[in-house]
């Protein structure tokens, strides 16, 4: 009889993520939506974002974004395989075992220290040895590339580490040496990982906030090169929430479902392809 | 003849080439500790932690802060733990694949991909606006337990199910009905790896931002109660570096806050290995 | 073919019988396991149970102890334990009455003190000292106690395969059951463990009834009183050991002992 109840009782617990979900969807469409089809898709997604004059134009921060997400990209994706595909295949287990700890300690440091290393050190390094105001998509690309190394390493490791040995010996078998059994073999085989990995990484690219405010520079115009300053979805959220009212405040919470859904597409998408094995 | 780069020398770049990647990514980890460390320890003395707050952070300490961000803390866990081990008991003892279980997982792995600034401005407009909290320890800890859930019920999720089926065959065999089980046999040989997801729960819920500045607030003073605002360790960081007030207390927060994650990260790893131990 | 026991309705009889199942089907999702079962389980006989893998052995265990519940399985038919439909005896008091050693010998976590008295504890309040009354009566029973009586809150991991499989017939002794059932309980043990189970079983044989599964047909002819020889998900044959050893009924029943297939 009480297997019953508490039976009942756990199923209503459990589903407290998919209801906290339903209620953040719900609150930040709420505010944004009525917003957007207020003042209409085309101020909406025009370069000027200048709300006191009633210009509420996300398309330069969009691009802002996306710049910063592809730089983030750029770092990330080499130097995380680099070192998923290190620690799966080519170091032995102590060194795998001291290792991956490690490289999962850059994700937990906050992302306002990153950002402040950034300040004290990237942007002045950048600003000296290339020009420009050093607050820059280069600065943010680098830092964030940083950030979301762990999760690609992580996903693509056991994504690698997933591939049944019998894919290994084959190859080994047939005269490969390791690198070509990785390169040829293991990375195809474990494809849809370390995809799955990369949209995460992605994922977290773009929302990132803080890290992004302190270096990219916030300046609102479409970046001409990348050493230009840049601003993101994210940082227009956070900087101006504070003090937006009335229309700009609701503008906020439209960027923010912007951003809400493109992370949810972003994350079935990642769930699809897992799957897809 | 052309010179060709046979596969054993391929093989020697390319494994070159990956060690020398892997070591930049350590050494960089190595850096930004060390270069916190080197510019905070000086900072960090017993008036420094016990101190309050004074002229917006340039002077003092900055107990107000410590005292924030733990209760804040405490008061996510507090609510984050029931409801994600609950949710992972369910899921694993009570579903089956089907319909149920693939919404509660969907529910918890998008969860899990929400970025900081969404959860802010949930936690803004729903606890410190809607339910009329605001800007409290209430409303920080409340957005942090929706921000650390998807990691406990993962956790506790894998936990779970590492318990051997025998096990739990055995208890029904010896009479025990399902929730004596679960309380007496799966919870008790789960519990270190479901408190490691809480703990990693608390190092992520530590160095959050952006969820917590427009929910508890950016208040200086020592908070009395629930419904006080506080600035937490990472928001006190945050505006010190960037309104650029105090560059050594700056450096100095952040190396508590390091230190902070840093130990928690450790008792995490500890935990899991005593874990592993055990079963494999 | 199979012979079936006509069951006698004289009361003289019907003691005799503690476990009475007819037409059992059991069946996981498509897959039948058991098919058509009538079979009597005599009161503090051992019956051995015999068959080739997937006969469904262990399913009849699982069917008696009700324990295919939780393997999301389906039945049909009647199985009545001292005359009472297994079905509306309340289940945590059928499973303490009828106990189950499984093939592996898994002992949870925790001292062996603990794993002797979860059982119990799941179904009375005991004080102290009445409870180390009970563990010590069943590691007694179960011929461990010499060997873990300075020990016992020591961890169980700890203990030799051998005295582990113990440690499981004596846990299922302190829920004070009247049958028991054995899934082939020295498959990884050694010849010496086996011995000594054996031995137990039989001086046991006096207070409970059991029920052995094995694979090792030699076990069942020097254990058990009566034997069946199950194939494919069904009772083929049963009687006493010694003639179903040497002149069975069935053919498959003699290929079978024989060697020929298994």
């Amino acid at each position: 009889m009480k297997d019953k109840i508490a039976e009942k009782i756990l199923l209503l617990i459990a589903l407290s993520a998919i209801l906290s979900l339903l209620l953040i969807t719900f609150f930040i469409f709420q505010q944004g939506v009525p917003f957007v089809v207020r003042v209409g898709l085309g101020n909406f997604f025009s370069t000027i974002w200048s709300p006191n004059r009633g210009h509420f134009g996300i398309l330069s921060m969009i691009i802002g974004s996306l710049l910063v997400t592809a730089g983030a990209l750029a770092v990330g994706i080499p130097f995380g395989l680099a070192c998923a595909i290190f620690l799966a295949e080519f170091s032995s287990k102590t060194i795998q075992k001291t290792l991956k700890p490690i490289i999962e300690l850059l994700a937990g440091i906050p992302s306002v220290v990153y950002g402040f290393i950034g300040i004290v050190i990237l942007v002045p390094f950048i600003r000296e040895t290339f020009g420009g105001p050093g607050f820059s998509v280069l600065a943010a690309s680098i830092i964030l590339g940083i950030m979301i190394l762990p999760t690609i390493v992580s996903i693509s490791y056991d994504a690698l580490s997933a591939v049944p040995a019998t894919y290994r010996e084959g190859s080994v078998a047939l005269g490969a040496t390791k690198w070509q059994t990785v390169r040829m073999v293991l990375i195809p085989a474990a494809r849809s990982g370390i995809v799955a990995g990369i949209i995460l990484g992605m994922g977290r690219a773009i929302g990132e906030t803080m890290a992004v405010i302190m270096i990219a520079g916030n300046a609102l115009k479409i970046p001409h090169s990348i050493l230009d300053s840049v601003r993101t979805l994210t940082s227009t959220i956070a900087l101006e929430l504070g003090y937006a009212a009335g229309d700009h405040r609701a503008a906020l919470f439209a960027c923010g479902a912007f951003l809400f859904l493109i992370i949810i597409i972003l994350n079935i998408i990642a769930i699809k392809v897992t799957k897809r094995r | 003849m052309t010179f060709r780069i046979g596969p054993r020398t391929n093989q020697i770049i390319a494994y070159s080439v990956l060690l020398l990647m892997t070591i930049i990514t350590v050494l960089i980890l190595f850096f930004i500790i060390g270069y916190v460390f080197k510019n905070g320890v000086g900072q960090l003395s017993l008036e420094f932690l016990t101190d309050r707050t004074r002229e917006m952070g340039k002077e003092g300490g900055i107990f107000p802060s410590i005292l924030g961000t733990l209760l804040v803390t405490i008061f996510a866990i507090l609510i984050a733990t029931p409801l994600g081990v609950g949710s992972a008991i369910y899921l694993v003892e009570y579903t089956r694949g089907g319909m149920i279980r693939r919404i509660i997982s969907f529910g918890a792995d998008c969860l899990a991909g929400v970025p900081s600034i969404i959860f802010g401005l949930f936690g803004f407009i729903f606890f410190v606006i809607q339910m009329n909290l605001g800007w409290s320890i209430l409303s920080g800890g409340l957005t942090l337990a929706v921000m650390i859930l998807p990691t406990i019920i993962r956790t506790s999720e894998e936990a779970m199910k590492a318990v051997p089926y025998t096990y739990r065959e055995i208890s029904y065999s010896l009479g025990g009905g399902k929730l004596d089980t679960i309380l007496k046999v799966v919870l008790p040989t789960s519990l270190p790896g479901i408190l490691t997801g809480v703990i990693l729960g608390v190092g992520r819920a530590v160095g959050e931002t952006a969820a917590v500045i427009f929910t508890a607030g950016s208040s200086l003073g020592i908070p009395t109660s629930l419904f006080s605002s506080t600035r937490t360790l990472a928001v006190h960081f945050y505006i010190l570096a960037r309104e650029g007030i105090s560059m050594p207390k700056a450096y100095g927060t952040a190396t508590v806050l390091i230190i902070i994650i840093l130990a928690v990260n450790f008792i995490a790893y500890r935990l899991m290995h005593r874990f592993i131990a055990r079963y494999y | 073919m199979y012979i079936r026991l006509h069951p006698f309705r004289s009361t003289h009889h019907f003691m005799m019988i503690k476990i009475s199942i007819r037409d059992l089907n059991l069946f996981y999702d498509r897959l039948q396991a058991l098919k058509n079962i009538n079979l009597d389980v005599k009161k503090n006989e051992i019956l051995g149970v015999i068959g080739p893998a997937n006969s469904g052995k262990s399913s009849l265990l699982r069917a008696l102890n009700r324990l295919f519940e939780i393997d999301g399985a389906r039945v049909s038919g009647e199985i009545l334990l001292d005359g009472k439909d297994i079905f509306s005896i309340p289940i945590n008091d059928l499973r303490r009455r009828i106990g189950l050693i499984f093939a592996t010998p898994v002992v949870l976590p925790g001292t062996i003190y603990k794993n002797m008295s979860y059982g119990p504890k799941l179904h009375k309040k005991f004080s102290a000292s009445v409870l180390d009354e009970v563990v010590s009566r069943a590691l007694k029973a179960a011929n461990l106690w010499d060997e873990v009586k300075e020990r016992l809150d020591e961890s169980a991991s700890r203990l030799s395969g051998g005295q582990q499989q113990r440690l499981c017939i004596a846990r299922t002794l302190a829920m004070e059951p009247e049958v028991i059932m054995m899934d082939e309980p020295c498959s990884g043990l050694d010849p010496i463990s086996t011995a000594k189970i054996e031995s137990t079983m039989l001086e046991l044989m006096e207070k409970y009834t059991f029920i052995l599964v094995t694979n090792n047909t030699k076990q069942a002819a020097r254990l058990a009183t009566r034997t069946a020889f199950f194939l494919s998900g069904q009772l083929i044959e049963i009687d006493r050991t010694e003639k179903l050893f040497t002149s069975p009924s069935d053919k498959r029943t003699d290929e079978y002992i024989r060697g020929k297939f298994g």
